[in-house]
C-alpha cells in the first residue's frame, strides 16, 4: 500500500512495507543516498536524520511512523553547504573518509538547534552515539563549537 | 581561517567509463551538478598534457588520481605533489579518480595503483612528481617553441608561462605540450625548493563530503539494479549443505536465491566462501528474505576451534623452537639459563577486524557489450582483472568505477575482495546490474581478520641493569593460504627493534588458521608495539632504570630514533613522579619507515575506572608533505589503536566469531578520545616514511606503561577494559 513522506520540504510516494526502516526507503525507494547504512541497530548512528527536528537513527525507525512528519536528511540541511555545521566542517576539514559525517552532521545540528552554545559534555552527551572509524572525534567536537559561533554571527 | 568554496574544490567523484556510456548512472538529491561524471578524455574540455593531468581553457588543472581515497588524503597529496611541479595555484586545481581500464589496457602509465603501507608518498612521490615536472616543461618547450625563444628562457609560474616579454596562460599550450617528447626528462625538485608541498594544506574532498554528494560504492544506483543480500558459511571454507528458497520465494519484491560456491584450493582474498544470497528489488526486502530463509551448513573439520583451544595450541608451541628470523650475538637462551638475573613474561593481542564505516558491498552490471564494476577494492586494478577473469571477459571491455571509500584501512587490499566477485557472478546468472551489500553482521564475520598473536619474552641483565640477553618466541595464527607469515606481521617491533642489546634471538610459529586474515593498519607494529614497549618498560625497571632514559640510552648512535625520543623528552613532560592513581607511560615504535613515539597520561579510579586523558606524539617521517594531513591521520591512528587495545577483541568460538555487530565489538566513541597533541621532528635526510599507519602502534603501550605507573598493574593482553584495574 504506497504512502507519502515528507522529506526536505517534497512529498514523495513511496510503495514499500510500511515497517520498512526509514532508512531504506529514503536511500532505495526516494534515492536520498546521503543517508548512510552502518549497523542496522541503531549502534553508529551513520543514518541519523532529523524528523520533526529530532535527531533519529533512520535503519531502526520505520517508515510509517515517519508518515506526516517533516523528515530532513543531510541533502536537505542546505543547498550550498552554508548551514553553520556544514561551514565548520569544511574550514576545520572534519571527515576523512567521509563515510560517518552525514550522520555526525545531522546529530551535531539537532543539538545545536536545541543548544545553541553546548558545553563539551553537552557534545559528547549528544554524538555519543555517532561512531567514526578513522577518529575525527576531537575536530567534530573543535567543528560543533565553531558551528555555534558561525551561528552566532 | 576562511575557506572560499568554489566550483573548482569540489571533487568530481567518478570519471567516467573510457569514452562510453555509463548506464544510467545518477547522483540523487541537489548536487547532481557539482559531482556529475565526466569521461576522462575531455575534462571539463581540457587538454590532457599526460596521463596525469589535463589544463583547461579557464586554467583548471584537472589531476587523474589512481589511488582509491579511503580517507587517508590521496586526492589532496597526489594532487599536491602534481601541482607543486606544474606550478598553478591550488585553486586552480580539481581531483578526479583516474581510469583503471585505461591503465591495465594501455600501458599501466600510473604505475602504482595500489593503495596501501602508508607508501602513497614515501614511495611513490618520485614518478608523481616526475609527471608534474614532466608536463611543466612541456610546456614551457611548447611555448619556447612558439615564441623563438630557448626553452631555459622561459620562466614557468602558478599557471602562467613568461619569457622575453611574450606571457599565456598554460591552457594557450597545453594542446601542444601533450605532443612535445622532451630528450630528456626533468629530475623533481628537492624539498629546499617547494612552494605548496609542506604546507599544511585543507583536503580537497571536505566539501563533497559534508552534504550527502561524494558518492561511495554504496551510492551507485543503475537503472534496473537490483540488491543481493549475500551470507555465507558462519565458519570460513564450511560448506552449504541446504537451502529452501521455497519458503521466501512468494514475498513480495523477490527474485532469486543464488548458491556461490568456492572453489577447491582457490583460498585468495578475492574468493568466494560457500554462501547463498537472496535477490529482490530493493536490499531490505532482499536482507528479510535471506533471515527467513532456511538454511543448513555444513561446517566442516574447523567448527570446534575457539580462542580457548587456539590459546591451548599456542601454549605448547610456545615451548617448541620456531624459525629464527633475527640472530645476534651468541647463545641467547644459555646466557638467560645462566644469569641470576632475568625476568620474563607472556602478552597476547586477539584476533580484531576491520569494521570500516562503510560495510562491504560491490555493484556490478554484466551485459553483453560490457561490464561495470564499483568495487571497495584499495587497489582499483585488482576488480577489473578480477571480474574480467570471472566471467572470463577481456580487460578491455571492463570498466571499474572509483568511487570514495568509507574506510580500508589494510581490509580492502590484497588484490579485491569477494564481494566483487559475487556481485559478477549474481549479475552474470540475473542478468541485472546488482549491488550486493554485507549486513554489518556478515562484515564483521566475513572479513579478512587482523591475525591474533602469543608471545613470550625473557631477558637477562648485565650489572648496569641493562639486558645483556633478549629473547622472545611468537605464536601467529594466520590464514592457511599464507605458506609463511612474512615479517610485517611476525617481526616488526620485535624482530627488528633497534635497541642495541648485545646478544638476541626473535622465533616465530605460524599457525595456519581457517580464518581469512589481512593486513590491519599498522600491521605486525599494532600488535608487536604492544608486547615489546611495555616488556622494554619491565626491563628498565628491572634493571632500575627511568623507562625514558632506558630508550635514550639504548637507541645511541641511532639518529631517527635519538630524534624522537629527545623531541619527547622536552615535550612531554614525562615523569615516573606522579600520585598513585595517575600515570605516565612512553613507547616508541617504527612502522612503515617511520619511527612514531608517544607519552600517555592516564587516571585511575581506587575502583579501576580509567580515562585516557592525553597522547602526546613525537612523528620522525622523515619529510612531510602536507602537516595538517599529517596530523590528523596520527590522530585517527590514535583513535584506531585505541578502539582496539581498550575496548575491542573479537571471540572465536565453534569456528566462527561471536562477535555481530557494534554492541558486541566495542569501538571508541567521542568521549572516550583523549586529547592528542602532535609534533613532527623530522630528519630529512635523504629517506621518507609513511603516515596514515605509525601513529597508531606506540599508543597503546604507551596507555598501557602508564597504567602500570598508576596502578602497579602490567596489562599484558587487550582489551584493556576486560582487566581490573583497582587498585588501593
Amino acid at each position: 500500500m504506497p504512502f507519502t513522506l515528507n522529506v526536505n520540504g517534497m512529498a514523495h510516494e513511496v510503495d514499500a512495507e510500511p515497517e520498512t526502516p526509514l532508512l531504506w526507503v529514503l536511500r532505495d525507494n526516494i534515492g536520498l543516498t546521503g543517508t548512510k547504512f552502518g549497523c542496522g541497530i541503531a549502534q553508529c548512528g551513520v543514518c541519523t536524520v532529523h524528523i520533526d527536528g529530532q535527531p533519529v537513527r533512520a535503519c531502526s525507525t520505520t517508515a510509517a511512523s515517519a508518515v506526516g512528519r517533516e523528515i530532513t536528511t543531510i541533502e536537505g540541511l542546505s543547498d550550498d553547504n552554508s548551514h553553520p555545521v556544514q561551514q565548520a566542517w569544511i574550514e576545520d576539514t572534519v571527515p576523512q573518509c567521509g563515510y560517518c559525517q552525514s550522520g555526525q552532521i545531522m546529530s551535531a545540528a539537532a543539538l545545536l538547534s536545541r543548544t545553541p552554545d553546548p558545553s563539551d559534555s553537552e557534545i559528547d552527551t549528544a554524538m555519543a552515539g555517532n561512531l567514526c572509524r578513522c577518529g575525527t572525534y576531537l575536530r567534530i567536537r573543535r567543528a560543533i563549537h565553531r558551528a555555534a559561533e558561525i551561528a552566532r554571527g | 581561517m576562511e575557506m572560499k568554496l568554489s566550483r573548482r574544490t569540489l571533487i568530481r567523484t567518478m570519471a567516467g567509463a573510457g569514452g562510453g556510456l555509463l548506464l544510467g548512472f545518477r547522483i540523487p538529491g541537489a548536487f547532481a551538478a557539482a559531482v556529475a561524471p565526466k569521461p576522462w578524455t575531455t575534462p571539463t574540455g581540457g587538454e590532457e598534457i599526460n596521463a596525469w593531468l589535463a589544463i583547461d581553457v579557464d586554467g583548471t588543472v584537472t589531476i587523474r588520481v589512481p589511488h582509491t581515497e579511503q580517507g587517508q588524503g590521496a586526492l589532496t597529496s597526489v594532487s599536491m605533489m602534481i601541482a607543486e611541479e606544474l606550478d598553478v595555484p591550488w585553486d586552480s586545481v580539481q581531483a578526479v579518480f583516474a581510469d583503471m581500464n585505461r591503465h591495465v589496457n594501455e600501458g599501466e602509465e600510473y604505475i602504482v595503483t595500489t593503495t596501501h603501507g602508508s607508501q602513497l608518498v614515501r614511495q611513490q612521490h618520485p614518478h608523481i612528481m616526475q609527471a608534474g615536472a614532466s608536463a611543466r616543461e612541456r610546456l614551457k618547450a611548447a611555448a619556447a617553441r612558439a615564441w623563438g625563444v630557448e626553452r631555459s628562457e622561459v620562466v614557468a609560474k602558478q599557471g602562467m608561462l613568461s619569457a622575453r616579454g611574450h606571457s599565456a596562460g598554460y591552457a594557450e599550450f597545453a594542446g601542444a605540450a601533450a605532443e612535445i617528447a622532451l630528450d630528456r626528462e626533468p629530475a623533481i625538485k628537492p624539498p629546499g625548493e617547494w612552494w605548496l608541498l609542506g604546507r599544511p594544506t585543507p583536503r580537497l574532498d571536505a566539501p563533497a563530503k559534508v552534504n550527502g554528494s561524494a558518492h561511495f560504492t554504496i551510492d551507485t544506483r543503475l537503472e534496473g539494479m537490483v540488491y543481493a543480500a549475500v551470507q555465507s558459511c558462519p565458519v570460513p571454507w564450511g560448506g552449504l549443505r541446504s537451502y529452501d528458497f521455497d519458503a521466501i520465494r512468494d514475498r513480495v519484491g523477490v527474485l532469486a536465491a543464488i548458491e556461490l560456491k568456492a572453489v577447491d584450493g582457490r583460498t585468495s582474498t578475492s574468493d568466494m566462501q560457500n554462501g547463498v544470497a537472496v535477490v529482490a528489488d530493493t536490499w531490505y526486502r532482499a536482507k528479510t528474505a535471506l533471515d527467513l530463509m532456511p538454511i543448513e551448513w555444513d561446517y566442516g573439520p574447523e567448527g570446534d576451534v575457539s580462542n580457548a583451544t587456539q590459546a591451548a595450541h599456542a601454549g605448547r608451541l610456545l615451548e617448541e623452537p620456531g624459525e629464527v628470523s633475527n640472530e645476534v650475538g651468541g647463545d641467547v637462551l644459555g646466557m638467560i639459563a645462566a644469569s641470576e638475573r632475568t625476568l620474563a613474561a607472556e602478552y597476547h593481542r586477539p584476533w580484531e577486524t576491520h569494521a570500516r564505516m562503510e560495510p562491504i558491498n560491490a555493484t556490478v552490471s554484466v551485459t553483453d557489450a560490457r561490464v561495470d564494476v564499483w568495487s571497495p577494492a584499495q587497489n582499483q586494478a585488482a576488480p577489473l582483472a578480477v571480474v574480467a577473469e570471472h566471467l572470463g571477459r577481456d580487460t578491455r571491455d571492463v570498466f571499474v568505477h572509483t568511487g570514495f571509500l568509507g574506510g580500508a584501512f589494510g581490509g580492502n587490499g590484497g588484490g579485491s575482495t569477494a564481494v566483487t566477485r559475487q556481485a559478477a557472478e549474481i549479475s552474470r546468472q540475473v542478468g541485472r546490474p546488482v549491488q550486493v551489500i554485507w549486513t554489518r553482521e556478515e562484515d564483521i564475520m566475513q572479513d579478512k581478520q587482523r591475525p591474533p598473536v602469543h608471545t613470550r619474552l625473557t631477558a637477562a641483565l648485565g650489572d648496569n641493569g641493562l639486558p645483556e640477553a633478549f629473547f622472545s618466541r611468537a605464536v601467529w595464527f594466520t590464514h592457511r593460504g599464507v605458506e609463511r607469515i612474512g615479517p610485517a606481521t611476525a617481526d616488526y617491533s620485535i624482530g627488528t627493534m633497534p635497541y642495541l642489546v648485545p646478544n638476541r634471538r626473535h622465533e616465530r610459529h605460524n599457525v595456519a588458521a581457517h580464518i581469512p586474515t589481512a593486513t590491519h593498519r599498522a600491521p605486525g607494529a599494532n600488535q608487536n608495539g604492544f608486547i615489546i614497549e611495555q616488556f622494554v618498560d619491565e626491563m628498565a625497571l628491572a634493571g632500575g632504570w627511568d623507562p625514558l632514559e632506558w630508550r635514550i640510552e639504548m637507541t645511541q648512535g641511532l639518529e631517527r630514533w635519538q630524534r624522537v625520543l629527545l623531541k619527547l623528552k622536552e615535550v612531554s613532560g614525562f615523569t615516573t613522579d606522579l600520585p598513585r592513581g595517575e600515570g605516565m607511560g612512553v613507547a616508541i615504535v617504527e612502522d612503515h619507515g617511520s619511527i612514531c613515539g608517544a607519552c600517555a597520561t592516564v587516571s585511575v579510579s581506587r575502583s579501576g575506572q580509567l580515562s585516557v586523558e592525553k597522547v602526546v606524539l613525537v612523528m620522525n617521517s622523515g619529510y612531510m608533505i602536507n602537516p595538517r594531513n599529517g596530523a590528523e591521520q596520527i590522530e585517527g591512528s590514535v583513535c584506531w589503536e585505541l578502539s582496539h587495545a581498550l575496548y575491542g577483541g573479537l571471540t572465536l568460538a565453534d569456528g566462527r566469531f561471536v562477535n555481530s555487530n557494534f554492541d558486541t565489538y566495542n569501538l571508541m566513541r567521542m568521549h572516550q578520545m583523549p586529547e592528542v597533541e602532535v609534533h613532527f621532528a623530522l630528519s630529512q635526510d635523504g629517506w621518507w616514511g609513511g603516515m596514515g599507519e605509525p601513529g597508531g602502534p606506540p599508543t597503546p603501550p604507551a596507555v598501557a606503561n602508564a597504567i602500570y605507573f598508576a596502578t602497579g598493574k602490567r596489562i599484558r593482553s587487550t582489551p584493556i577494559n576486560k582487566h581490573d584495574l583497582n587498585w588501593s
